[in-house]
C-alpha cells in the first residue's frame, strides 16, 4: 500500500499527504482520510523516534504485559494511567498498548519500531531502553 | 505416546536451516511443483479426460484437508465452489493476517520457510487456473513481508514463478500486500475489501461469496497459510496417504499454538485428533503442565473467539468404534481429542488451533475483560449490534474488573451477547459474543459474587458517609 511508504518516510500521514495522495489517485481526500483513520498503523500525528508497542492481549497480559508497559511509561516519564499512545515531549519515545502480535508463546512481547522482543521482563525492558538510547 | 508429527514444520527449526531458496531446494523444495506440472491428463472410463488440474483438485478433496484459518471448511469443497465459467479471472489470496489472539503458527512458516508457502500457493494457483495471486500479510510482520518479497524474487529468478513456469507454459504472479493493524482484515471478505484499497468492511453473504464475487467482483479463493502449505504435501504424498494422517474427517497435521499458564508454551505440529487436550497441556512433549502448585481452571481452545471450556466439564462424544455402531460416550475435557469435530461436539471450536490455558489463580472476570477489550477495539463498526454491543460489554466488564460492578451485570452481559450473535454481517459478531456467553454462563457465580461484593462495598461506604462509587 502506498500509504505504508508515506508512513515509513514521514513517520505519520499529514493532511497534506492525504490531499496529495488523493489528487494523485483521482480520489476525494475523504476517501484517503477514511483509510488513515480506520487502520491503527497509520498515524495522523508524528510519533516518537522509538515507538514502543507492548502487546496487551490475553496471553501477554497473563505473562505480565501491564507491568512491562508501566515500567516503560515510568522510565521515559509518561503517565501509565493514561490510555492510548503517548509521546514524550522530546519526541524520543512513544509508548502504547497494541493487540496480539502473534507471538503469544513467547509472551509478553514488545515491538520497538520494526524490532521484535520476546519474553520481556523488567530487566529486558531496561536493556531495550539502553539500546534505544544508543541509537 | 503422543508426540509431534512434523510435516509442515519439518525443517523450519532444524539447525542451519535458512529461508533462502538454495536451502529449500536442497531439502527437496519445489519437487512437488515439478511433479504437479509434469502430470498428464488421465483417461476416464467414459472416454473423457481428466486434466492434471482437475486431478489435483480431486486429490485435495480426497485428502480431507480442512481449512486451518478458523472455520475448518473443507478445502476441496471450497475449491469446487469456484465459479469457473464466468469468463472472469480467478484470484487466489493467501490469508497471512494471523490475528486471532493466541495464534502464532503462520509466523513460523512465513519467517522460517517462506518457499514452502510459495510452492503450495503456486500449485494451488495452477490447480485453479489462477494467474494472479496475493499474500495478505499483517502489518505487524514487517520482517515477514521482507522475507516473503525476497523469496518471491528468488522464485522468479529460478523460473518457479513468473512467465512460463518451469517451461510448462504456465504464467503466475504473486504479490505481497501488507495490512495495517486491523484484526478484521483476517475475515476473508474484509481482507478482500482491504486488498482493494478500502476500509476492511466485511461484505454480506449472500451474495458476496468470494468463490463467485470476490476480489474486484471476480471468483476468489482465500486460504490460510497453513492450508496452502498442506496442499504441497498432498501433492507430494498423494491425497489418500495424507488422509491416513490424523483421524477420519480430521485428517493431516495441524500446528497447535499453546500459550498462557503452561510451563512450556509453544507451537506443536500434531496429527489432528491424535493428541488430547489434556496431553497437549500436560504431556512432557508438549506443554509440560502448569506451574508448581497451580491447578487447571479453564481453557480457551481455538483462539480467543472460541467458547471457553471449564476444567472438569464432561461432554457427550459420538464415536464409531471399529465394529460399526455409533455410541455416545462421556468424555472429560482433558480426554477430548483435539480435532475439529470433537471440539464442535463440546460446543466450541478448534478455530485457529490456538489453546490458551488459564490456571486457578486467574479471575474469569478480569480475563474476559481483557478479551472483550480486544473485540471492542477491533469491531469494524458496520453493524450496530456489534459496534455498540462489543463496547457495552467491554465497559461493563471494565467496571466489574475495577470495583464498580453490580450483581446484575452478569445477566446484562448475557443479554447483550445474545443480541449480537446472528444479527451481524460477519462472524465477528459471534466471535465477540461467544467468549462472553460462555465465560458468564460457566462461571456465573464468580461474576455475580464479584458484582455483589462491589455493590455491598459501595453501600457500606455510602452509609458510612463516604463518596458513592458511581
Ligand atoms: C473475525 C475473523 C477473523 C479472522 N481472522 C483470520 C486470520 O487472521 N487468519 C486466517 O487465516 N483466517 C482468519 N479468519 C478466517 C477467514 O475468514 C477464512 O475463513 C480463512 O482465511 C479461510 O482459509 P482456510 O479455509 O484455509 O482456513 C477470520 C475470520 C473471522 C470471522
Ligand atoms: S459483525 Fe462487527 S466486524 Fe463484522 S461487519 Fe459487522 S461490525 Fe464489522
Ligand atoms: S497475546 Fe501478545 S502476542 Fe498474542
Amino acid at each position: 500500500m502506498f500509504l505504508h511508504a508515506l508512513q515509513e518516510h514521514f513517520g505519520f500521514i499529514s493532511k497534506d499527504a492525504v490531499e496529495w495522495t488523493a489528487s494523485k489517485l483521482g480520489l476525494q481526500p475523504i476517501n484517503v482520510h477514511e483509510l488513515v483513520t480506520f487502520y491503527p498503523m497509520f498515524r495522523q500525528e508524528p510519533l516518537g523516534r522509538h515507538q514502543i508497542k507492548v502487546c496487551r492481549t490475553l496471553s501477554c497480559a497473563l505473562a505480565g504485559a501491564h507491568q512491562v508497559r508501566t515500567f516503560f511509561c515510568k522510565r521515559v516519564g509518561l503517565d501509565p494511567h493514561k490510555h492510548g499512545p503517548q509521546t514524550t515531549s522530546d519526541g524520543h519515545y512513544t509508548v502504547e498498548f497494541v493487540e496480539c502480535l502473534a507471538s503469544c508463546g513467547t509472551a509478553p512481547v514488545v515491538m520497538v519500531n520494526e524490532t521484535f522482543h520476546e519474553q520481556v521482563t523488567v530487566e529486558k525492558a531496561e536493556q531495550i531502553l539502553a539500546g534505544c538510547r544508543a541509537t | 505416546m503422543p508426540q509431534e508429527h512434523r510435516l509442515i514444520l519439518k525443517h523450519a527449526d532444524a539447525p542451519g536451516y535458512t529461508p533462502d531458496v538454495e536451502c529449500y531446494t536442497r531439502h527437496g523444495g519445489y519437487e512437488a511443483l515439478r511433479k504437479a506440472l509434469a502430470m498428464i491428463p488421465r483417461d476416464l472410463p467414459d472416454g473423457k479426460k481428466m486434466s492434471p488440474q482437475e486431478q489435483i483438485r480431486e486429490d485435495v478433496k480426497l485428502s480431507g484437508l480442512r481449512g486451518r484459518g478458523g472455520a475448518g471448511f473443507s478445502c476441496g469443497i471450497k475449491w469446487s465452489l469456484v465459479d469457473r465459467r464466468s469468463g472472469k479471472p480467478i484470484y487466489l489470496i493467501c490469508n497471512a493476517d494471523e490475528s486471532e489472539p493466541g495464534t502464532f503458527k503462520d509466523r513460523q512458516i512465513l519467517h522460517k520457510d517462506p518457499h514452502q508457502l510459495i510452492e503450495g500457493m503456486i500449485i494451488s494457483c495452477w490447480a485453479n487456473d489462477v494467474k494472479l495471486a496475493y499474500i495478505y500479510i499483517r502489518g505487524e510482520f514487517p520482517a515477514g513481508a521482507k522475507i516473503l518479497n525476497h523469496a518471491l524474487k528468488e522464485a522468479r529468478a529460478r523460473g518457479f514463478l513468473g512467465k512460463n513456469i518451469l517451461g510448462a507454459g504456465y504464467d503466475l504472479e504473486i504479490h505481497v500486500h501488507r495490512g495495517a493493524g486491523a484484526y478484521i482484515c483476517g475475515e476473508e471478505t474484509g481482507l478482500i475489501e482491504s486488498l482493494e484499497g478500502k476500509r476492511a468492511y466485511p461484505r454480506i453473504k449472500p451474495p458476496y461469496f468470494p468463490a463467485v464475487l470476490g476480489l474486484y467482483m471476480c471468483p476468489t479463493i482465500v486460504n490460510n497459510v497453513e492450508t496452502l502449505c498442506a496442499v504441497k504435501h498432498i501433492v507430494s504424498m498423494g491425497g489418500a496417504d495424507y488422509a491416513r494422517l490424523g483421524t477420519p474427517n480430521n485428517t493431516g497435521t495441524r500446528i497447535v499454538s499453546l500459550s498462557g499458564d503452561v510451563k512450556r508454551p509453544g507451537y506443536y505440529e500434531v496429527e489432528v485428533g491424535k493428541a488430547s487436550v489434556g496431553e497437549l497441556i500436560f504431556h512432557e512433549n508438549f506443554g509440560q503442565g502448569l506451574r508448581e502448585g497451580r491447578r487447571l481452571k479453564a481453557i480457551i481452545p481455538g483462539g480467543s473467539s472460541s467458547k471457553v471450556l471449564k476444567a472438569g466439564e464432561k461432554f457427550k462424544l459420538k464415536r464409531k468404534p471399529p465394529d460399526g455402531q455409533m455410541v455416545a460416550t462421556d468424555v472429560d475435557l482433558l480426554d477430548l481429542p483435539y480435532d475439529f469435530d470433537s471440539l464442535q461436539s463440546a460446543g466450541t471450536m478448534s478455530g485457529s488451533g490456538a489453546i490458551i490455558v488459564l490456571d486457578d489463580t486467574r479471575s474469569m472476570v478480569d480475563t474476559l475483560s481483557n478479551v472483550s477489550e480486544f473485540y471492542a477495539h477491533e469491531s469494524c463498526g458496520q453493524c450496530t449490534p456489534c459496534r455498540e454491543g462489543s463496547l457495552w460489554m467491554s465497559k461493563a466488564l471494565d467496571r466489574l474488573s475495577n470495583g464498580q460492578g453490580r450483581k446484575q451485570d452478569a445477566d446484562y452481559l448475557l443479554h447483550i451477547a445474545q443480541n449480537i450473535q446472528g444479527r451481524t454481517i460477519c462472524a465477528f459478531g459471534e466471535a465477540c459474543a461467544w467468549p462472553v456467553l460462555s465465560f458468564v454462563k460457566k462461571f456465573k457465580d464468580e461474576f455475580e459474587t464479584r458484582g455483589a461484593e462491589q455493590e455491598a462495598a459501595r453501600a457500606g461506604a455510602g452509609t458510612a458517609g463516604g463518596a458513592s462509587g458511581q
